[in-house]
């Protein structure tokens, strides 16, 4: 009972959470460019602002293209479910492990690709192919960073890990520094962030996920944006339990539940806050640069795995 | 207590492995000076944890003269160097940035095989940070090779320096004093000597790219 009731915890918070961290990220970077913003709730009107209204479908779109936002949202779910974010006990957990997460996300881009493509327009296509090239590579920096922390816990699945770096004794790991710096070049690829995407822009030469979902509209756009800002939600999570896992509880008693939730809430913000500073500090990459920053990411993945062998922690 | 500075050793072990691959991959001449700085830093902070775990004074010493020179002294020196030199804005364009670091993982590979046998003899309690220190070693020297302007060229050399003081000091506790103190100095008369050696070279070519030495040679 406990751990159902753990697991369907773990569901809702990203649900509920997610469009708040994306408002957070957004007012953040709004104030640092001297703007005022729209306000933190941001996501939530639109998101109730694009389930009320019809969604308009191109004469061309197949049934691919009807699917895949319940696809893509699913699969983020998904992902979510599977990270520990307030409790390390999830029934879910077992059944997938970090590299399962990995196919998940990879899963989610095959249908966000395929349906961009399915129209037949130019951008869709062209955010098509770029979100595959961006893809390809931040996968495997991914996996290294996943097999970093996974030879720290000895173990793939993600709530061992977790349990490993926080409830053993207090260890540094230069690993995971190396890691570290992997996962956060990851995480700005990935989530269509400042570097190599911008997602405030619809400017054609530069967008990649907003050039895929520009054909969506109405209760499916409001499915795709919500998949996006779970994404980031599961991505924040991830980082969480990778390099700060400290306050998670391990078991799902309220208290501990109770306890686990400021602390997640405190992290969540500190990350929309180093978000919003890369983003507000760093140009945008031009898109042939973005192989030279995922294989850094790689490099540095490649490299926290030979220092834990060499060191041994 | 001492697990926790054998653990703060090798973190700053790793970190200067991260700068050393950061200064290879680092196209702006500004930036390699500031990370030049920081690595200094770092082997300050790995050098007076060192000191502290084995009771060590001269390491104290040496800490305090590395802190002077190489984080405050020369970093100043090379800043002035760019300012007059009129530098401040150069990148080098020529070279490949992801070759060149995967080549930096193969060289950090080796390095790590070729460091195991000696730290298995090695007495030290960070036996594992020789290999490190090796790799950085051997990394600024890829820097120095694929660099063809000057001053970058001048920071891969201080950046080996730095590496081989760490090795030192994480492999037997440091050198005697009169040969650190030999050394220090031997590298701030080196950068003296090598600004010199630039402003000529700028005078001369107008430029500090080193393949514009290649025309002196006699035919």
């Amino acid at each position: 009972m406990s751990r159902a009731f753990s697991q369907l915890i773990s569901i809702l918070t990203p649900i509920l959470l997610a469009p708040l961290l994306l408002g957070w990220v957004n007012q953040m970077r709004a104030w640092l460019s001297n703007r005022r913003g729209p306000g933190v709730l941001q996501p939530y009107r639109m998101l109730h602002k694009l389930f009320n209204k019809d969604s308009v479908m191109a004469d061309t779109a197949s049934s691919l293209f009807r699917f895949a936002p319940y696809a893509v949202f699913g699969s983020m779910l998904l992902a979510n479910a599977i990270i520990p974010t307030l409790s390390t006990d999830l029934p879910l957990a077992s059944a997938a492990d970090a590299i399962a997460l990995v196919g998940l996300f990879a899963l989610a881009r095959i249908f966000i690709s395929l349906a961009a493509m399915d129209i037949g327009t130019a951008f869709g296509t062209l955010g098509a192919r770029r979100e595959m090239l961006v893809g390809f590579l931040a996968e495997p920096a991914l996996l290294t960073v996943l097999f970093s922390a996974s030879l720290i816990g000895q173990s793939t699945a993600l709530p061992t890990i977790v349990e490993a770096v926080a409830h053993k004794h207090f260890a540094i790991y230069p690993s995971l520094v190396f890691a570290g710096m992997a996962f956060i070049l990851v995480f700005l690829a990935e989530n269509a962030r400042v570097p190599v995407d911008n997602p405030a822009t619809h400017l054609e030469l530069t967008m990649i996920h907003e050039a895929m979902i520009l054909e969506y509209s109405g209760r499916h756009l409001a499915l795709m944006e919500w998949a996006a800002s779970l994404k980031l939600f599961a991505y924040s999570t991830l980082g969480i339990a990778l390099f700060l896992p400290w306050g998670i509880g391990q078991k799902a008693t309220p208290s501990s539940l109770l306890l686990a939730l400021p602390s997640l809430a405190l992290k969540l913000a500190l990350i929309g806050i180093v978000l919003a500073l890369v983003e507000t500090f760093s140009a945008k990459l031009r898109i042939f640069r973005v192989p030279e920053f995922l294989a850094t990411a790689f490099l540095l993945g490649v490299i926290g795995m030979l220092t834990h062998i060499l060191l041994g922690a | 207590m001492t697990t926790l500075s054998i653990q703060l050793v090798n973190l700053f072990a790793a970190f200067l492995l991260l700068l050393a691959f950061a200064m290879l991959a680092q196209r702006r001449v500004l930036t390699l000076v500031n990370l030049y700085a920081l690595q200094g830093l770092t082997v300050v902070a790995a050098t007076t944890v060192v000191a502290h775990m084995t009771h060590q004074e001269h390491l104290y010493y040496s800490a305090i003269l590395t802190l002077l020179l190489k984080v405050i002294l020369i970093p100043w020196v090379l800043h002035r160097l760019i300012k007059r030199l009129n530098v401040r804005w150069d990148i080098e364009t020529l070279i490949n940035i992801p070759s060149t670091m995967l080549v930096g993982i193969v060289l950090v590979v080796f390095a790590f095989n070729l460091a195991l046998p000696i730290s298995k003899l090695s007495t030290s309690v960070v036996p594992g940070t020789l290999g490190i220190a090796l790799a950085c070693i051997l990394l600024s020297f890829m820097m120095m090779i694929t660099r063809s302007k000057a001053l970058p060229q001048v920071i891969g050399f201080l950046a080996m320096e730095n590496a081989l003081f760490f090795a030192a000091t994480s492999a037997t506790y440091g050198m005697p004093m009169v040969v650190e103190l030999g050394i220090a100095l031997d590298v701030l008369v080196g950068v003296f000597i090598l600004g010199v050696f630039l402003f000529q070279i700028s005078e001369q070519f107008e430029s500090l790219d080193i393949r514009n030495l290649e025309n002196l040679k006699e035919e």
